[in-house]
């Protein structure tokens, strides 16, 4: 460990450090690197009594993040409420049901919102002035937006054929935006190169050790708000596979803090059918995972090469959880379940993981008394294209009551009747 | 078949610098096989001890991923160009 800071780079395979460079793999081995930390020492300089008082967002939890000396706080990302659920709860037969809402995260309304906030603390502390990334969508919007307040020159890369509303959701903040005639993982691809050739700041690749941290708030939250304990099950959508080990080691750091008690939790991966790389490793207990051409409306979860899968999968393994996929019908009817019962409209991603803990009860793999927390990262407000059709206009009746009380009749017979007496 | 390794930066410290090698290969796997016995050090990075390409590199045959085209004994044409990409992960591990 380096003398200056608490955390550094270690290689994941050779383990190697390599202090805190812009760098996501290691240079002996070309492994991926891992911010690792230096516990003993955060025990001793950070603890959940040190927490009152500040506010809830995901900059209570600085020290175990890996920020520069200097940091200050730019903006309250993170923070979003654990919704206890009633009405899903009780259709689902489930006693302790919760979810997650990172639909509103803030500036941009996704978890992408954490990721990007560790990220640009980094550009900044490496020198970078233009920051990038290759996305989906919710990465780009987050981009764009938290660059724009902090002064950062953005260039986002997105597959061509994204939801028209990310990418205005990425333009608004004047962001340039790089459409690529292909998919996310050509993309990725090209980022990957771009970094190689650039001096700049790429937070999902050349900045990606010190992006992906900024996923364990979403883990420190969920335990907070639990009342310092862990859940005993845990849905997480899957695109490049890296949250669910985020709220993995995000759980275990607490554990060996000492801030929660040492608790076996279940990991749950839910991916999209058509894109469901991971989940069908898991489910055909595969050494490896193989690579899918993506075809789902949950294009934020389209990574049919997801970099983060094989550690997604050891997670899910080594936890004894389980990993499912829901077809795209499916993803539409979870949207509408969770709006209908919880009132969170959610995007495709918040559809695949209440579709996936739908068939994960159904399927006796949660059970009635357990405590389950399901992660919802996106809001539904950016992929309304996915459901427009569910929903067509209505036609529409003249400005009196007399139309209104011809319209009811016509819908509603009897019951308007009763209701006008 | 005359063909093309694009080599990234991280690598070239194992290739003299050079950023591709255009060599001569009917397959994949001999084209890759030319480039590690030219780079013997760059050999541990490209094959595991099982000699099956590492789980953190790709490489794409022009603008596919090769484990779309068969993987390594895919047929090589005149002018194809393989390109290697680390894979970008975050990993996790307390």
């Amino acid at each position: 460990m380096c003398s200056n800071a608490l955390y550094e780079l270690r290689c994941r395979e050779c383990g190697k450090t390599w202090g805190n460079v812009p760098r996501s793999f290691c240079e002996d081995c070309f492994s991926p690197l891992e911010v690792a930390y230096d516990y003993a020492s955060l025990k001793k300089i950070v603890s959940r009594e040190k927490l009152v008082g500040r506010a809830f967002n995901m900059w209570r939890y600085s020290e175990l993040l890996p920020l520069p000396e200097d940091f200050g706080v730019p903006n309250a990302v993170g923070g979003t409420p654990l919704v206890a659920s009633h009405k899903l709860a009780c259709k689902w037969g489930l006693q302790n049901l919760y979810f997650k809402n990172d639909a509103v995260c803030f500036p941009s309304l996704s978890f992408k919102d954490r990721v990007v906030a560790t990220a640009l603390a980094a550009a900044r502390r490496f020198n970078f002035t233009t920051v990038g990334c290759s996305s989906t969508g919710n990465l780009a919007n987050a981009v764009a937006a938290q660059a724009a307040q902090q002064g950062f020159d953005a260039c986002v890369f997105i597959p061509a054929d994204l939801e028209p509303a990310k990418v205005l959701n990425t333009a608004v903040y004047g962001a340039r935006i790089v459409r690529i005639n292909g998919n996310y993982d050509r993309v990725n691809r090209l980022c990957a190169q771009v970094a190689d050739r650039f001096q700049w700041g790429l937070v999902n690749v050349n900045l990606r050790p010190y992006y992906s941290e900024g996923s364990k708030t979403h883990g420190y939250e969920i335990a907070e708000q639990l009342g310092w304990a862990l859940p005993d099950n845990i849905v997480v959508p899957m695109a490049g596979g890296s949250l669910i080990t985020k709220i993995a080691k995000a759980f275990r750091e607490l554990v060996t803090l000492g801030w929660v008690e040492p608790k076996s939790v279940k990991f749950f991966g839910a991916q999209a059918t058509g894109c469901s790389p991971i989940s069908d490793a898991v489910k055909r207990n595969l050494a490896r995972f193989e690579p899918q051409k993506p075809s789902t409306i949950a294009r934020s979860l389209a990574i049919g090469n997801p970099a983060d899968g094989p550690f997604a999968v050891n997670q899910i393994r080594d936890s004894g959880g389980w990993a499912e996929d829901v077809s795209d019908p499916e993803i539409v009817v979870a949207i509408k379940l969770l709006a209908e019962t919880e009132g969170i409209f959610t995007e495709t991603a918040g559809g695949v993981t209440t579709g996936v803990t739908q068939k994960l009860i159904a399927q006796g793999r949660i059970q009635p008394h357990e405590t389950t927390v399901v992660s919802i990262t996106g809001n539904g407000l950016k992929t309304t294209d996915a459901i427009v059709s569910e929903f067509p206009a209505t036609e529409a009746i003249a400005p009196h009551l007399e139309a209104f009380e011809a319209y009811l009749d016509a819908r509603l017979g009897t019951a308007a009747a009763s209701a006008k007496a | 078949m005359p063909v093309t390794i694009e080599i990234p930066t991280a690598f070239r410290r194992f290739t003299d610098g050079a950023p591709k090698l255009d060599c001569s290969a009917a397959t994949i796997a001999e084209a890759l096989d030319e480039l590690t016995s030219r780079f013997p050090d760059l050999g541990r990075h490209v094959r595991d001890d099982q000699g099956q390409i590492r789980q953190f590199l790709n490489v794409y045959l022009n603008e596919e991923d090769i484990r779309f085209l068969g993987g390594e004994s895919c047929l090589l044409k005149e002018g194809d160009r393989l390109l290697l990409v680390p894979s970008i992960a975050g990993g996790s591990e307390l």
